[in-house]
């Protein structure tokens, strides 16, 4: 067990970035040193390499066969880079379920991929490091027990783990509220979604982020970040599938950012989850760089997000890929290249100074088409930022970028810079009255939620 | 029979109480449990599923009129018994064996209860001997299975193979959906159905069942 040291816990009444125009990629205030020299948001942009098993079966009796999928990527990790000449890279180990559940199958994995960094490093200089991402397996039952059980020892004992066996940051994307959030979501309950990403998640992140930070500063390893991704990327999802509107996905990315900001709160330095697509609102609020995915994480899924998500990244990443065959070579080696090749044209634009209107473009060519392309804009983020920052209490706050992501929208559509359809006029309006009648006291829509949800979820798990 | 038309297109605006109360009036008048509830509610929620397909509708609009098709059953159940009744068919779903992702599953859940099925949810990480016992225990004629994972999605082979061999898989009809399967997939693994969505899963679970073509 680590040694707990007492927390440091941080507000952010300001910004760190406080104009769109100071949002760029590969520039953060606060840039991260992490691996093996590999230096965040100090004025590039490096890749970020994610990859899964192809279909298999994960259990004892496959376990070589697993640990071979790993070691072939770490051979081609070895070999692309240098062939690709990348300045640097990211390597990110994104644990499955039954590798959180037993610790040392993540931790093997673990220290298999950082010999891997380690000799690309000895060997050719590369700066790089190793993101290490435990599954939050805490849902596995329902209602989850986040605090305590099996599910929690495991989860634990895993970033331990990890962290002992050569990960350079941990992150996680944890579930908490997102019991409440799913099905909210689904009836389009503003009411419940902020109760979930406003009072029930903030409480869940306080908890775990705590952990992982003692965890962090027992091992020197960085405490990396939280991903709303359970939440704000299951409502991209939705909508791309024509279940949810698009304003809807896009107000809950806004509003799903002060959750995942409470990482930095508890003590995380960054970089960013790559599905964190509110990295640039804790960019703009923290000053700390990093991580997202668009076009070149098409393998994993699709977005409306695909250029203007690069346009504030210090890591650029292709979130997941399958460790199959391809005519080129491998999955993983063809989005390495991917990424290469996005990332050179990223730091060619800073070295030349044209990174603006690089920028620009990565900007305008999303911006118009969609809700939640609107809301990642540099002028949207720094909006949403601003909001945030001026409340104070997570609730608060989460109402108060929800509510400024409907302006945003208002406003856009107002000035002819967005089209949406009727269907989705209908919604913004739909969404927007009960963001105004939501009371000022958190305590009067627990009582409400709590009738209403009180059912799918657990409040020990939340302290109340 | 205008007042049918009437709780179809109540229901497909989600008016849950005029669709109740429009039951509660026919149910008074002597109309046909059965026939209010076929051409009455799954005729509207019919409708609905059109509508979510073709991007007319989206899902929260869908589920207040699933809400007003559940009130209205409601009133409807109890008679419909007394008449032998029954549902178009008892669907059993889980997400399989060391898979955590449900929202799916629930979506396929809530929509073929919208249809007129009756529908048992084992929830997710369900074991194959788990499936086995639902089975047992329910005597359902499909079974659902989800898994968002390469590395879970194989579960749903060895959970058809434990039906097969406790004796059940002639009893039922398997469908499976999630990101990573395919009709491919569905075949290579000896199941029955594939469905993309949950609004396709209802049409797949009809067709399996030789409701409509």
């Amino acid at each position: 067990m680590t040694t707990r040291t007492a927390p440091v816990h941080r507000t952010f009444r300001q910004l760190a970035v406080k104009s769109p125009a100071e949002l760029q990629f590969g520039r953060a205030p606060s840039p991260v040193a992490c691996g093996f020299g590999l230096e965040l948001g100090a004025g590039r942009v490096y890749p970020e390499l994610n990859f899964t098993l192809p279909t298999m079966p994960l259990d004892e009796a496959h376990w070589s066969a697993v640990v071979a999928h790993y070691e072939e990527i770490g051979e081609m990790i070895l070999r692309a880079s240098q062939r690709l000449q990348l300045p640097g890279l990211m390597v990110e180990f994104e644990l499955l379920p039954p590798m959180t559940e037993r610790p040392a199958w993540g931790a093997e994995v673990t220290a298999l991929l950082h010999c891997y960094l380690k000799q690309a490093h000895e060997e050719f200089g590369l700066p790089c490091a190793l993101r290490v991402t435990p599954t939050d397996i805490r849902d596995i039952t329902r209602p989850p027990i986040l605090r305590s059980g099996e599910a929690w020892d495991c989860l634990r004992a895993s970033f331990e783990q990890c962290a002992t066996a050569g990960a350079d940051v941990l992150s996680i994307e944890s579930v908490g509220g997102k019991e409440v959030n799913d099905e909210a979501m689904l009836y389009g309950d503003v009411e419940g979604i902020v109760f979930a990403l406003g009072v029930l998640a903030p409480r869940d992140m306080e908890f775990l982020w705590d952990e992982i930070v003692a965890v962090c500063s027992a091992s020197k390893v960085l405490p990396g970040a939280d991903s709303a991704c359970g939440f704000a990327n299951t409502a991209m999802q939705l909508s791309w599938q024509g279940m949810l509107p698009e304003v809807l996905a896009a107000v809950v990315r806004a509003a799903s950012a002060v959750r995942s900001l409470v990482a930095y709160e508890r003590g995380a330095v960054g970089p960013s989850k790559d599905c964190a697509y509110e990295g640039p609102i804790l960019k703009a609020i923290t000053g700390t760089a990093i991580a997202m995915e668009g076009k070149s994480a098409s393998c994993a899924h699709f977005s409306p997000v695909g250029n203007i998500a690069a346009a504030m990244c210090d890591l650029w990443s292709n979130e997941s890929v399958q460790n199959v065959r391809l005519l080129s070579g491998s999955a993983p080696e063809a989005y390495l290249e991917l990424l290469a090749y996005d990332c050179r044209l990223f730091n060619k634009a800073i070295e030349s100074g044209t990174e603006g209107a690089y920028q620009k473009l990565l900007v305008e060519s999303d911006v118009h088409l969609s809700p939640q392309a609107l809301v990642l804009s540099p002028e949207s983020t720094i909006r949403l930022a601003s909001a945030i920052v001026q409340e104070s209490t997570h609730y608060r706050k989460t109402v108060a970028a929800a509510r400024e992501a409907v302006r945003i929208i208002h406003d856009a559509v107002a000035r002819d810079e967005l089209r949406i359809n009727s269907q989705e006029r209908e919604w913004l309006a739909r969404i927007e009255r009960p963001l105004e009648g939501l009371p000022v006291d958190e305590e009067k829509l627990i009582g409400v939620a709590i009738e209403k949800y009180g059912h799918l979820f657990a409040p020990e798990s939340y302290g109340l | 029979m205008k007042e049918l038309q009437e709780i179809a297109q109540f229901l497909e605006q989600g008016q849950v109480q005029r669709v109740v109360a429009l039951t509660r009036q026919l149910v008074d008048a002597g109309a046909s449990p059965q026939m209010i509830l076929n051409e009455g509610l799954i005729a509207g929620m019919s409708v609905v599923g059109e509508k979510m397909r073709s991007g007319e509708m989206y899902l929260p609009e869908v589920l207040q009129s699933a809400s007003a098709m559940h009130a209205s059953l409601g009133i409807l159940k109890p008679l419909l018994a007394k008449e032998g009744a029954k549902p178009l068919g008892k669907v059993l779903l889980g997400t399989v064996k060391g898979d955590m992702h449900d929202i799916g599953k629930n979506l396929v859940g809530i929509m073929l209860q919208g249809a007129g099925f009756e529908i048992l949810d084992l929830g997710l990480n369900v074991s194959p001997e788990k499936f086995v016992e639902g089975i047992t225990t329910h005597h359902p004629s499909i079974v659902g299975m989800s898994a968002m994972l390469t590395t879970t999605m194989l579960n749903m082979r060895t959970t058809i193979d434990t039906i097969t061999a406790a004796g059940l898989r002639a009893e039922v009809k398997i469908i499976i959906g999630g990101a990573p399967v395919s009709q491919k997939f569905a075949d290579e693994i000896g199941a029955d159905g594939y469905a993309r969505d949950a609004v396709l899963a209802v049409g797949s679970v009809k067709h399996l069942l030789s409701l409509e073509k």
